[in-house]
């Protein structure tokens, strides 16, 4: 179970909520309104004040590598590193292959585009194939940053069928989105972030 | 075997007037560097007389507090000229730590080795140990700037490629591991082209101030191996501990990369 205990992310007031083993939390809001920055606080990789727990452990108990590969943050715009997408995986454990071999049927994906350069593939394709790459090692939390932007409503159907299949596992998903429908058809509980934050320097941080 | 050639004032004189020819052209082609070059060539004349006065003052002491002195200034000149180089600074103590440290922990650790090597006595003697000094902190100061400025621009140029593998439960030196290796050839090419081409592109300035001043050409051959060995060993040790240390800094012990604490400054000194 993942609580989050006053987690302060400015300028947001204090947030307090739990997200059960198989629940799914959505959170919505305005652009700007602090939903990619609540998301990135939880996995730890933006500053926050308060405290947030996995299963009764905070998570300055746990090395934050360790805690990023519990609590998954995915962004709605996946970077790579690599030249082709097989690069970017961690393929050394034998049932790996096999794993992500089953999430890219799920996604509608060809083993091909593994190997195919990066920027050759579509922004859906790389949108699904960071996706797998969020899925493979089996964190117990996704934080997922507007899962099916840029994706069609087909596709968008499948990568809505894969979180289900993750709940169904038992993982608990917080996803930001705009798409209410979407939000109806995968939430059990909802977080209504209001007011959007003030622009600073023309940059949000 | 010649003899050492002492200069007259006059034959300075001389030598200045080709700088007269620099503010011609600069004059005649409309470059409006006239003023530049005159306060370059003034500050030139007034910083080499005063360092020389300080150094014959230095060299005439005993103690090694004044050799302590005088390297302690040269320390923070170092990471002065380094902050002045960096398009993106570190804010507050991060800056100074970062820039001053690298250079001249590794110009003191491989002046060191030379003294082993050549043994002055006593080994302090500021007249052996201070120029060694000066010029290997002088030599790493440049590749530091450039690892500094590489590892900082790559940072914020690949922001969302760090955070990805962060996210994915990277630690930070893996999540930077791609930018540390080219961060590190930036900082090593200069001193690898230097000793490439010592010799045949150029007589080292060394060199050529010793045969200048009437030592035998093989003689002055075997300092400038020395010499150029101990830079090329005090810039790799200074670039590795600068690149490193700017992953440190550019993190946090949550292994979070921590952008805001540099600052950007558009009117960075590029060299």
């Amino acid at each position: 179970m993942l609580r989050i205990d006053a987690l302060k992310v400015d300028p947001l007031p204090p947030l307090s909520f739990s997200v059960a083993n198989g629940e799914c939390m959505a959170i919505e809001g305005p652009s700007g309104s602090g939903k990619t920055r609540l998301l990135r606080a939880i996995a730890d990789l933006h500053p926050a004040a308060g405290h947030v727990f996995l299963n009764g452990a905070e998570r300055h108990e746990i090395p934050a590598p360790e805690w990023r590969k519990r609590v998954r943050y995915a962004s709605s715009e996946p970077a790579w590193w690599t030249a082709t997408a097989r690069q970017a995986f961690d393929l050394s454990e034998k049932t790996a292959q096999s794993k992500l071999d089953r999430l890219l049927t799920a996604v509608a994906l060809t083993p091909k585009s593994l190997d195919a350069p990066l920027s050759e593939l579509s922004t859906g394709e790389r949108q699904r194939l960071a996706l797998a790459r969020a899925l493979i090692d089996e964190p117990s939390v996704l934080l997922l940053d507007e899962p099916a932007s840029g994706l069609d409503p087909q596709t968008a159907a499948l990568v809505e069928e894969l979180i289900r299949f993750q709940l169904l596992a038992g993982r608990s998903v917080v996803f930001a989105s705009h798409d209410q429908a979407q939000i109806n058809r995968l939430a059990d509980a909802r977080l209504q972030l209001a007011k959007p934050l003030p622009v600073r320097g023309g940059q949000r941080a | 075997m010649t003899t050492y050639v002492p200069l007259a004032y006059s034959d300075l004189i001389v030598a200045a007037a080709l700088v007269a020819i620099n503010g011609a052209i600069s004059f005649v082609y409309g470059l409006k560097l006239e003023k530049t070059l005159a306060i370059a060539s003034l500050r030139m004349i007034v910083q080499l007389a005063a360092v020389a006065l300080i150094l014959k003052f230095i060299f005439a002491q005993t103690s090694p507090l004044w050799t302590v002195l005088f390297a302690s200034v040269m320390a923070v000149a170092a990471g002065a000229e380094i902050i002045m180089r960096q398009e993106h600074r570190f804010a507050g103590w991060r800056a100074m730590l970062l820039s001053s440290s690298p250079a001249f922990l590794a110009g003191l650790l491989t002046t060191f080795i030379a003294l082993a090597v050549i043994q002055p006595q006593p080994w302090h003697a500021p007249r052996i140990l201070l120029p060694l000094l000066g010029m290997l902190v002088g030599n790493s100061l440049s590749g530091v700037a450039l690892v500094l400025d590489s590892m900082t621009s790559a940072a914020i140029r690949e922001r969302a490629q760090i955070e990805a593998r962060l996210a994915l439960g990277a630690t930070r030196f893996v999540a930077f591991e791609d930018i540390l290796r080219r961060s590190l050839r930036t900082g090593l090419m200069p001193i690898l082209n230097a000793m490439a081409a010592a010799g045949v592109v150029s007589l080292p300035g060394m060199m050529t101030g010793q045969i200048l001043a009437g030592i035998d050409p093989v003689e002055a051959a075997k300092y400038q191996v020395l010499i150029m060995f101990l830079i090329a060993g005090a810039t790799s040790v200074a670039v590795l501990a600068g690149a490193l240390a700017s992953v440190w800094l550019l993190t946090d012990e949550r292994h979070r990369l921590r952008l805001d604490r540099l600052n950007a400054h558009a009117d960075a000194r590029r060299s």
